[in-house]
């Protein structure tokens, strides 16, 4: 906007706003009634939906599921809609950093006279996409199942090897669905793709000894299954085993 | 006789206006000393400290002709947030920040025993929730009816600061009941974070309290969930509504300029 543009903004505002009417009690009315229905809502929501605690905070369990508030689903889908590894310092922090700034700076580099939605193509347009976006990846979050759960159909090779080594492999599926692997690995759709590798086709790039030494020894974030090993070895052992039929 | 006056309530269009008061009808009913009464204290404050300007100045200012219903969200956010503080306060009387025992103890304690206090903690938990999505609707109205543009760029971007620092509070909100999913979340956003270009790996440090999430790390997000933050939130919202008085609202972008006005500017084009 140029100076003649401002003036000619703040001269029509002038004439719309004696035009108005006062701010008590016109608008305060209708603010109180918003404020009312506003309160309706959060104690509605209270009363229906209540305010459950989970199990205590246990640093040294690994059965655990990090979900986030829904509202940042958003953020944590686009972590996972960003694939290749170069480019997932930049998906995790540069796109969130970016939008940030790039809302900050709005005023500056949308500096047209125009208010009309309808006569901002580009602004208008853009903030349906974010808006669709953003619900995209927030429906995708809350989609994203509870990962306590792998659906896969078992194998021919397990089934073929008869009942008891067919049980083995349920039992290990049970385990590891349950020891919040899905958090950080994928097993066919279930579970989520990263920042741990997928975990559909392990078993041919690892042998069984392989996937066994790395529960017990992970990488960084990983917890290690060692106590597990120690205390209930038939459990580790179905673990190992499901793990090594995923080929 | 006080000074000030109370101000005469606007009448709709076409209501007569109530006839002045005649001398020689003095007779007071209690209603009316009641009235004075009131007006005294107000007047005895305002005789010190000049405040009625300030609330004339916010209260009878007019917004423009064709402000509807998109234009509550702001004060739905606000009263949101008040909320959030006032169930905040009630739920800090019970709350320990307790990493070893405590936290979650003390939790369970407000849902299972406390009168109402699942309620208030459920009212804490959905208001975030509500703010929220307040929040964004309002940045949505603002955004859409070019709100952002001259003179009012610096209220947009204390808006911006406003929705920052609110997710910011959801996120230092999550740990505080130390539940195993709000502990494992934390974690991992906490990690997220430091992997952030230039000051990520400091900010992670600072909110853990050190390279390891360890005791201090909860008394560290309890203090900034219910000091640091709230407090500038409460002070940008002042300066926010601030501006808000000073510029005025918006008139929607759709509003027909007057008659009168839609000639003077033609005269001028
Ligand atoms: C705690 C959060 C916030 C509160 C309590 C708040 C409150 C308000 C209120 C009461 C108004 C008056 C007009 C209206 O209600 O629409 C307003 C106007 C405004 N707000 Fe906010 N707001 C908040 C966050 C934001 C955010 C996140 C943005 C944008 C990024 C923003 C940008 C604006 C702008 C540009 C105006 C001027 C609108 C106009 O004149 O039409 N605000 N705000």
């Amino acid at each position: 906007m140029n100076q003649r543009e401002k003036e000619q903004y703040l001269r029509e505002y002038m004439a719309l706003k004696s035009a108005g009417k006062p701010f008590f009690p016109y608008a305060v009315a209708k603010d109180s009634l918003m404020a009312c229905v506003v309160m309706a809502a959060i104690i509605t929501m209270s009363l229906v939906l209540g305010a459950e605690l989970g199990p205590k905070a246990d640093p040294t369990t690994t059965t655990y599921t990090p979900r986030p508030e829904w509202y940042f689903f958003f953020l944590f889908e686009l972590l996972r809609v960003i694939k290749p590894a170069e480019l997932v310092p930049l998906a995790t922090i540069g796109v969130p950093t970016i939008c940030m700034i790039l809302l900050f700076l709005l005023p500056f580099y949308d500096r047209g006279p125009e208010r009309r939605p309808e006569r901002r193509p580009i602004a208008t347009a853009t903030g349906i996409f974010v808006i669709a976006a953003m619900g995209f990846l927030t429906y995708k979050g809350a989609e994203s199942g509870p990962p306590t759960q792998i659906d896969m159909p078992t194998p021919k090779a397990v089934i073929a090897q008869g009942p008891q080594f067919t049980a083995l492999y349920e039992k290990g599926r049970q385990v590891v669905a349950q020891s919040g692997c899905e958090a950080c690995h994928k097993f066919g759709d279930n579970g989520n793709d990263g920042p741990g590798p997928q975990l559909t086709h392990i078993a041919k790039n690892l042998p069984r000894q392989a996937i066994a030494r790395t529960l017990v020894n992970p990488t960084a974030p990983m917890p290690s299954f060692q106590a597990l090993q120690q205390k209930d070895p038939a459990k580790f052992n179905a673990m190992v085993t499901f793990l090594s039929q995923l080929k | 006789m006080p000074k000030l006056k109370l101000p005469a309530p606007p009448l709709p269009p076409g209501f007569p206006k109530p006839a002045p008061k005649r001398p020689g009808t003095p007779k007071q009913k209690p209603l009316d000393v009641a009235a004075e009464a009131g007006m005294s204290v107000v007047d005895w404050v305002d005789e010190r400290t000049s405040l009625s300007g300030g609330a004339r100045w916010m209260m009878f200012r007019k917004v423009p002709k064709g402000t509807n219903w998109f234009y509550t969200l702001g004060s739905a956010t606000m009263f949101a947030f008040l909320s959030q503080a006032v169930t905040g306060v009630f739920l800090a009387m019970y709350y320990r920040p307790d990493a070893g025992g405590g936290a979650y103890e003390s939790m369970r304690h407000v849902n299972d025993d406390v009168f109402l206090g699942e309620f208030v903690h459920g009212m804490h938990k959905w208001g975030s929730s509500v703010m929220v999505i307040l929040i964004f609707l309002h940045m949505a109205r603002t955004f859409f009816f070019g709100a952002y543009k001259y003179p009012r760029e610096l209220n947009w971007i204390i808006g911006v600061a406003l929705l920052i620092l609110t997710m910011a509070m959801s996120f230092t909100g999550y740990l505080l009941p130390f539940d195993q999913r709000s502990y494992w979340a934390t974690i991992v956003g906490v990690n997220i974070n430091g992997t952030g270009p230039l000051v990520g790996p400091y900010l992670s440090d600072f909110l853990r309290a050190g390279p390891e999430f360890g005791a201090t790390t909860l008394s560290r997000f309890y203090a900034i969930h219910m000091m640091l933050i709230p407090g500038i939130i409460g002070a940008l919202i002042g300066f926010h509504l601030y501006l808000v008085a000073k510029l005025g609202t918006t008139a929607p972008p759709w509003q027909k300029l007057p008659e009168q006005y839609r000639q003077v500017e033609e005269e001028r084009a």
